[in-house]
């Protein structure tokens, strides 16, 4: 759902990714775009501009020519301040020791209550837990038929009483939960509208009748600026303790998302999306942003090639690295650096295309086992100068690792090949063997072996990630 | 806090009094047409749902007229504001429910927006002006969505057409205007399921249920999507798919009874040319309205008006 905003912010990061540096210009440019992204995305103006204001100043503050790339260090602090603004850790639906569970559900109208309860006592009953679901909803023509449908549908007992009286049904509910041996209670009420004083004390009402251990705020996920005021609302007079975001299976931007928890700290417990009854997922805050970003594993990708430089940085054989004067040790480092980062297949897997090749088996992933093996097998001379390596060399070292003579040969060649794409790739990015100073601030290329001429990181572009997104996506469902 | 309807229908004179009156008092010191206000102006817009690029779009050309125009103060402007917005509307549509041959109207939208609702009220509102109404229950997938019909046909006093759950919608438009047929209805209402306008099969489905009401009726037919006034964004996008799958020929924007101001039905009443043929203000029977243009605008920007 959140798909087209990370569009936006993608086609703002290649813009940036696109320039060597940043200027206070750039990110002030780029701040205005995520601006309007987020405005687009239904975000709420006031988060918007307190949101724009903080990655603002982080982004200018920081040390961007330090790490990876400053794009990439600009996209990790919009991530961060995503993430805050999601809330920071997961909140599940915890259930307290009281038997029967109270939780009740409020709303506005067509928000999606009804079948959210039902989705609820379904996940529920997943869980081992018997729900019981009570039909609080005395004015909206057929509201008590269809949560009894639905209910009879998942096999869960419905409550739906006599009379006009919401807070005698609910009371009466509870009571029939523990008639019937079921330990937890889910009240659907009635759509309210936010300034209907009569409803909203009705609520309140409800609340006090059968004090619930939990009460989550269904919100259509395409709402616009407006949810601000409604949760807020809700949140003073009825105070409810988490969100089911409805409808997630649109196209809707999700800025709703975004601005609840920032302006009533109440954090997103559920996403629901589809009509079918396990359509209920739990909300992680920080795969959310991933996904706004459309980044999914990208960023901790990002952060472990981080360490792994700061681990080994050597500016010395940087320096030789980046005149494409790498050597067979250089290779096996790489090696390592791969391994320490996730290891191959996470490496491919990142590329476009590469989720393809790993499945159809065209990448192996004991690749680099091997390729040490033989390397560890070589002479120091023989590493640092892979040129002298003759037919005989060849053999004693294919013996020596106890492979053939052929995967010693396909080795060497890999090894040329990523020699060649390392020289072009700094040709490139014009990065030439001297000037002093400039050393801590150049990056390390970073070519993988076994990926043949596949390039580094550096060349991907969001729109890439965001396709390699969608097929992870896909394969996970 | 004050419901967005009351303050549109009895609010906007007492605002527009106010209006006047500090206007009077501020004659000749009207507020500074300064960046603040400006910025002021754009916040108030977008907080609306009109939309962060109209609303720029807005308010550059109102920056530019006020230069070009000299307009002394912000009051100026303001009135300038309201005109402009209202004109960007699609006028038109009276022809969907009032046409002197009758019609046979399908009402569309996604999930939860009050098609159910809207259906009931204009049924109502019709009988009393003298249509003879015949509703027709193609929701045959939400749970108890035909009862809740059922409801408003009884509140209303017209007749309702139905099938069981999980039949054929369209074969229950069919049957709707056969019974039309039969009984000389001159204005059909047809309730449909909602759905997510991303959600390929379902649209195709009413692709069929819509082409099969075209094909059988000989009352003109159309499309109107319901859209609800707290729709953000989206509301857009949702717009366009229900209008490429359907060719819509009008809009009615519901639950204006809380504080949203709807301000998406501007992006897709001028960007589809659709006209808003009535607008949802409340649960009851009668708490339909027409729109008028010129008053949604005004109370638009009324927070900000009022402001100033």
């Amino acid at each position: 759902m959140l798909e087209s905003l990370s569009e936006k912010l993608q086609d703002v990061f290649d813009r940036l990714r696109g320039k060597g540096r940043l200027t206070e210009e750039d990110i002030n440019e780029a701040m205005r775009e995520i601006r309007l992204a987020l405005l687009e995305a239904d975000v709420n103006f006031k988060v918007v501009k307190s949101f724009v204001n903080r990655t603002k100043e982080r982004c200018l503050e920081a040390d961007v020519l330090e790490s990876l790339t400053p794009t990439q260090n600009v996209i990790k602090i919009v991530l961060d301040e995503l993430t805050t603004l999601l809330g920071q850790t997961d909140s599940k639906l915890v259930l307290s020791s009281r038997i029967p569970n109270v939780i009740m559900l409020v709303g506005l109208q067509g928000s999606g209550k009804t079948t959210a309860a039902a989705k609820l006592a379904y996940r529920l009953m997943q869980e081992n837990h018997s729900p019981l679901l009570v039909a609080c909803d005395v004015y909206r023509p057929a509201a008590a038929d269809q949560l009894q449908t639905l209910g009879g549908e998942i096999g869960v007992r419905v409550y739906r009483g006599e009379g006009q009286d919401p807070v005698k049904i609910a009371r009466e509910g509870v009571q029939d939960a523990i008639d019937n041996l079921r330990d937890v209670v889910i009240i659907d009420t009635a759509g309210r509208l936010h300034v209907d004083e009569e409803m909203m004390a009705e609520a309140v009402a409800i609340k006090e009748a059968v004090k619930p251990d939990q009460i989550l705020m269904v919100v259509d996920a395409m709402t616009g600026q407006d949810v601000v005021s409604v949760v807020e609302a809700f949140a003073q007079e009825v105070d409810f303790d988490g969100v089911i975001m409805a409808k997630m299976d649109g196209d809707a931007r999700g800025g709703g998302a975004l601005s609840i928890r920032e302006v009533t700290g109440k954090p997103i417990k559920f996403i629901s999306s589809g009509e079918k009854p396990d359509s209920l997922e739990e909300f992680h805050p920080d795969r959310m942003a991933k996904r706004i970003l459309g980044m999914g594993d990208m960023v901790s990708l990002i952060e472990s090639a981080v360490r792994v430089q700061q681990d080994e940085q050597e500016a010395v054989e940087a320096e030789r690295i980046s005149r494409g004067q790498i050597t067979l040790d250089d290779f096996l480092t790489m090696n390592r650096q791969v391994r320490k980062m996730g290891g191959i297949a996470r490496l491919i897997s990142a590329l476009p295309g590469g989720d393809r090749a790993l499945n159809s088996g065209q990448v192996d992933e004991g690749v680099l086992d091997s390729m040490e093996t033989i390397i560890n097998s070589m002479t120091k001379q023989e590493r640092q100068k892979p040129d002298i390596l003759n037919g005989s060399r060849r053999a004693r070292i294919a013996a020596g690792a106890g492979v053939s003579v052929t995967e010693v040969n396909q080795l060497i060649k890999k090894f040329n090949e990523t020699r060649k794409t390392v020289k072009q790739m700094m040709a490139q990015f014009g990065v030439t063997g001297t000037g002093k100073g400039k050393r801590g601030r150049r990056r390390r290329p970073m070519n993988l072996p076994g990926m043949d001429a596949m390039g580094g990181l550096d060349s991907l572009s969001m729109s890439d990630i965001q396709h390699f997104q969608d097929m992870m996506d896909n394969n996970a469902r | 806090m004050s419901s967005w309807f009351e303050r549109m229908s009895e609010g906007l004179s007492r605002s527009r009094q106010r209006f006047v009156e500090s206007m009077n008092v501020l004659l000749d010191r009207g507020p500074y047409l300064d960046q603040s206000f400006w910025d002021g102006l754009e916040e108030t817009l977008i907080l609306g749902d009109i939309g962060a690029e109209t609303a720029l779009e807005i308010v550059d050309h109102l920056q530019d007229q006020a230069a070009r125009k000299a307009l002394p103060d912000a009051y100026a402007v303001l009135s300038l504001l309201a005109d402009q917005i209202a004109e960007r509307f699609t006028p038109g549509g009276e022809e969907i429910l009032e046409g002197e041959e009758g019609s046979v109207v399908l009402f569309v939208g996604i999930n939860g927006t009050g098609k159910t609702t809207t259906v009931g009220k204009i049924a109502k509102e019709a009988t009393d002006g003298g249509r003879h109404v015949l509703l027709g229950s193609a929701d045959t997938f939400r749970a108890a969505a035909i009862e809740q019909l059922e409801v408003w046909a009884d509140r209303a006093n017209v007749e309702i057409v139905t099938r069981k759950r999980g039949s054929d919608p369209a074969s229950v438009c069919y049957e709707t205007i056969e019974r039309g047929e039969a009984v000389g209805a001159d204005l059909i209402l047809i309730d449909t399921a909602g759905r997510l306008h991303t959600s390929a099969d379902l649209m195709r489905e009413l692709e069929k249920v819509v082409s099969v009401v075209r094909k059988r009726s000989k009352l003109p037919v159309y499309t109107v999507l319901v859209i609800d006034a707290t729709t953000g964004q989206n509301g857009l996008a949702q717009a366009k798919e229900f209008h490429k799958a359907l060719n819509l020929d009008g809009l009615i924007l519901t639950k204006l009874d809380g504080t949203a101001k709807g301000g998406i039905a501007l992006a897709v009443s001028s960007e589809l040319e659709l006209p808003i043929i009535k607008i949802g203000v409340g649960e009851a029977i009668e708490d339909l309205d027409d729109f008028d243009a010129h008053d949604f605008s005004e109370a638009l920007i009324g927070d900000f008006s009022e402001q100033v």
